[in-house]
């Protein structure tokens, strides 16, 4: 049998308020040793007030070859950016 | 480095005639300052070239805890022994940072275990020399330390996105490594005679190890010619171990310790120190496995991979015993 540990994904929250960002993995046999090596590998220094972990086969990626088509549909509706519309001065902060 | 002498693909870098269209389109990216992920389109010698060095980078990290380890019991007192466990327990995350951002190029955490124990793959010359007094604790940590330093700053900004967000939390963590090292040299090298004796013998036996750890000289190498185009390295050896040798001669002087190098001297002309070059026959013998801890390196590493099977295995099947249990239940 392999004994090798599945590999987990490290979520980070750095300061409340903020959302976790992923800032790395490591191995480990389950969810519970895998929280302990996180905090371990990825908080030596309080980088975290928060950690979540989630093993890596479990999570779904665009592939990087979708990039141009994938995202097109927002390409063409620049009027969801606020500067598209021309707005007078005096019409004040807006 | 903690990489040496890293192999590319051996061959000349490709002028854009010779390249495919997508070797072309990759290496607009590189030049254009993108960063490569893991799951984009790479040439097959980018990411064996990076496997390589990136695999020694983090081989290096775990075996340099070894050196250092030895000292821990020995600490002259509890505070030097609680920083020198944190820096060692730094090591060790670096080495997992590293493990992680090299496996995201297809290999696994045991290949590369395995490949380091049968000595397929490489670690550090510098870390086959041993730490024989407490002062070469503050001379692993001012020179071993900051010629890494030296390297691993450039590479923050390398192609790989992987491994320059790895770099980037490890320079973030290195500096204090440097000067952990530095203020037991101040300690030592302001004490009792004795103490400086040591001091300055400890920095004897590092400088030239220290210089080594830049490799030979790459301005001819078509590794290194191969591995700038693709931004895994920024500079040349020579380059690195000049921009070494420059800021640690002052620190030195402010110890009051003398380099162990008659020709070392400011170059006016030049606006750098010239220096005499390491023994590389020796550098070759160490990277060969003749080096002074060589064999206990790796004794110490295989008997660790050994020893902690047993956890590995059972940590296993109590999580596949739990995970049945839990399923069971539901």
């Amino acid at each position: 049998m392999s004994t090798e540990w599945p590999l987990w994904e490290v979520f980070i929250r750095g300061q409340h308020g903020i959302s976790h960002r992923h800032v790395g993995s490591l191995h480990a046999p389950d969810a519970e040793m895998a929280m302990k090596n996180a905090r371990d590998v990825y908080t030596r220094r309080n980088e975290g007030v928060s950690i979540w972990v989630v093993e890596a086969r479990h999570i779904t990626a665009s592939s990087p070859s979708d990039k141009g088509p994938f995202y097109e549909p927002s390409h063409s509706k620049v009027y969801r950016h606020p500067s598209f519309f021309d707005i007078p001065d005096e019409a004040g902060h807006m | 480095m903690y990489a040496q002498m890293v192999q590319s693909t051996g061959k000349g870098v490709k002028t854009r005639a010779e390249m495919t269209e997508e070797e072309a389109r990759f290496q607009d990216r590189i030049d254009a300052g993108e960063k490569i992920e893991p799951r984009d389109w790479m040439p097959e010698g980018y990411r064996k070239t990076l496997i390589r060095q990136i695999g020694q980078h983090a081989h290096s990290e775990i075996v340099g805890q070894l050196p250092e380890g030895n000292w821990i019991t020995r600490a002259p007192t509890l505070e030097r022994k609680a920083i020198l466990l944190a820096k060692v327990q730094d090591e060790a995350g670096h080495g997992l940072y590293l493990y992680c951002a090299a496996e995201t190029l297809g290999v696994s955490r045991d290949e590369l275990t395995q490949d380091l124990l049968s000595g397929r793959m490489k670690y550090s010359s510098i870390f086959n020399y041993p730490t024989l007094t407490w002062a070469d604790m503050g001379a692993v940590g001012w020179l071993v330390d900051g010629a890494a330093i030296m390297n691993q700053v450039p590479l923050q900004r390398t192609s790989y996105g992987p491994y320059s967000r790895a770099m980037i939390r490890i320079c973030k963590e290195e500096s204090f490594h440097q000067r952990q090292g530095y203020d037991i040299m101040m300690k030592m090298a302001k004490g009792t005679p004795e103490q400086k004796r040591m001091a300055q013998d400890a920095l004897n036996r590092f400088w030239y190890p220290s210089l080594m750890m830049f490799g030979p000289s790459d301005a001819d190498s078509v590794h290194s010619a191969q591995s700038m185009a693709w931004k895994i390295k920024i500079n040349t050896n020579d380059e690195l171990r000049q921009k070494f040798v420059d800021q640690t001669v002052p620190q030195a002087e402010l110890l009051g310790l003398t380099i162990p190098d008659p020709e070392l001297k400011w170059n006016e002309a030049r606006g750098h120190h010239d220096f005499s070059q390491p023994d590389w026959s020796e550098f070759f013998a160490v990277i060969q496995g003749d080096g002074p801890c060589n064999s206990e390196r790796m004794e110490a590493r295989r008997k660790a991979w050994d020893d902690g099977a047993w956890v590995r295995e059972g940590l296993m099947a109590h999580a596949a015993k739990k995970a049945a249990r839990k399923v069971a239940a539901e």
